[in-house]
């Protein structure tokens, strides 16, 4: 599939309906998810064929993304019920047939149960407010856990170092594949400005 | 789908059992190099018995047999468990405790209560 289809097909994914600031509930935008979900199926052929988990998967941009690329199957899970019913309308709405959804807290001792499972684990974590500071690292040291290959995250470029620090402590590998820019609307009242831009990097983590 | 239902059950009880009132069977591309590939990572029996308990094993052996790669048959019935069948309205069972995860509209909710996590 063409970057510009597959794009095409993520712009018609509808988003949160009524986002909750406590789960930091903003999708990513179809032109990110696109490039993301391109650049990895291109470069490291991490979708087709393969076992795919999407962590916190919300209305399911990148779990809708990765089945059109072909992906084995997608696990899709999210903590918070509303959105798993806007994911599964998309679902039906792009007409894809092997995603797996589950609703569960992503960060709970029981996901143990899935150890080294999957061959992909894709995510664009909560990036973590006051009250929950770190979840961004935890949902990443999860995803690390879950998978037997590589982890593909997208994060705020501002935290590259820290996440640098992070992978080194872990003894896993990890690079930057690809810088993007997210648009951030104001979809929370405590966003003072309308949007703004936000540099986002693409992270791969894959255990050495 | 059966795989994250019963394979890897995600609560304590591991493997829960399944209890389903309406199950859905949609047709799923097959993809035998991505079927041959997963069956390692299965717990054989465990699918077995889910597949077993809501009358979908006909015809799926209890063992893998050797070679099962080359055996197109079986990794039809193996797409079909896997991928085709699923559980639209039901329970997860844990046979530990008899907690009950509802599946809703094909959606299994694991989420456990503050009072459960303590
Ligand atoms: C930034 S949004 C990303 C949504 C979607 N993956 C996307 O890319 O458009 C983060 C998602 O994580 C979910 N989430 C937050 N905490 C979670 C947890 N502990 N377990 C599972 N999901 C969680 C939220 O409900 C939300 O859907």
């Amino acid at each position: 599939m063409k970057l510009k289809v597959l794009e095409g097909h993520l712009g018609e994914i509808s988003g949160f309906t009524k986002p909750k600031v406590e789960y930091e509930q903003y999708e990513t935008p179809s032109h990110i998810a696109a490039v993301a979900l391109y650049t990895m199926q291109t470069q490291f052929e991490a979708l087709e064929s393969k076992l795919v988990l999407d962590a916190g998967c919300g209305p399911g941009m990148l779990s809708c993304g990765a089945s059109l690329l072909g992906a084995g199957t997608v696990t899709a899970v999210d903590i918070d019920g509303e959105s798993l019913d806007i994911l599964k309308e998309n679902i039906e709405f792009t007409e894809v047939d092997n995603i797996d959804i589950i609703q569960c807290n992503f960060l709970c001792p029981e996901m143990y149960r899935c150890e080294n499972y999957f061959d992909t684990v894709v995510m664009n974590p909560p990036f973590g407010t006051k009250n929950n500071a770190g979840i961004d690292m935890k949902f990443l040291k999860m995803g690390l856990d879950l998978s037997c290959d590589s982890v593909y995250s997208l994060h705020k470029s501002t935290t590259r170092s820290h996440i640098q620090k992070r992978i080194k402590e872990w003894g896993v590998k990890g690079s930057v594949i690809a810088e993007l820019r997210y648009n951030l609307k104001s979809s929370f009242k405590f966003h003072k400005q309308h949007s703004k831009d936000i540099a986002v990097d693409l992270w791969r983590l894959h255990h050495s | 789908m059966l795989t994250s239902k019963c394979l890897r059950g995600v609560v304590t009880g591991y493997p829960l059992a399944i209890n389903a009132t309406i199950i859905n069977i949609t047709e799923v591309d097959y993809n035998p190099e991505f079927i041959t590939r997963i069956i390692p990572k299965l717990d054989w029996e465990v699918l077995w018995r889910a597949a077993d308990s809501i009358g979908h094993s006909d015809g799926l052996p209890q063992t893998i047999e050797p070679k099962f790669e080359e055996n197109n048959e079986f990794l039809k019935k193996v797409h079909r468990v896997l991928l085709e069948v699923d559980i639209e309205e039901g329970n997860l069972v844990c046979p530990e405790s008899g907690r009950r995860f509802p599946i809703s509209k094909g959606i299994p909710n694991m989420l456990l209560t503050e009072a459960e996590v303590q």
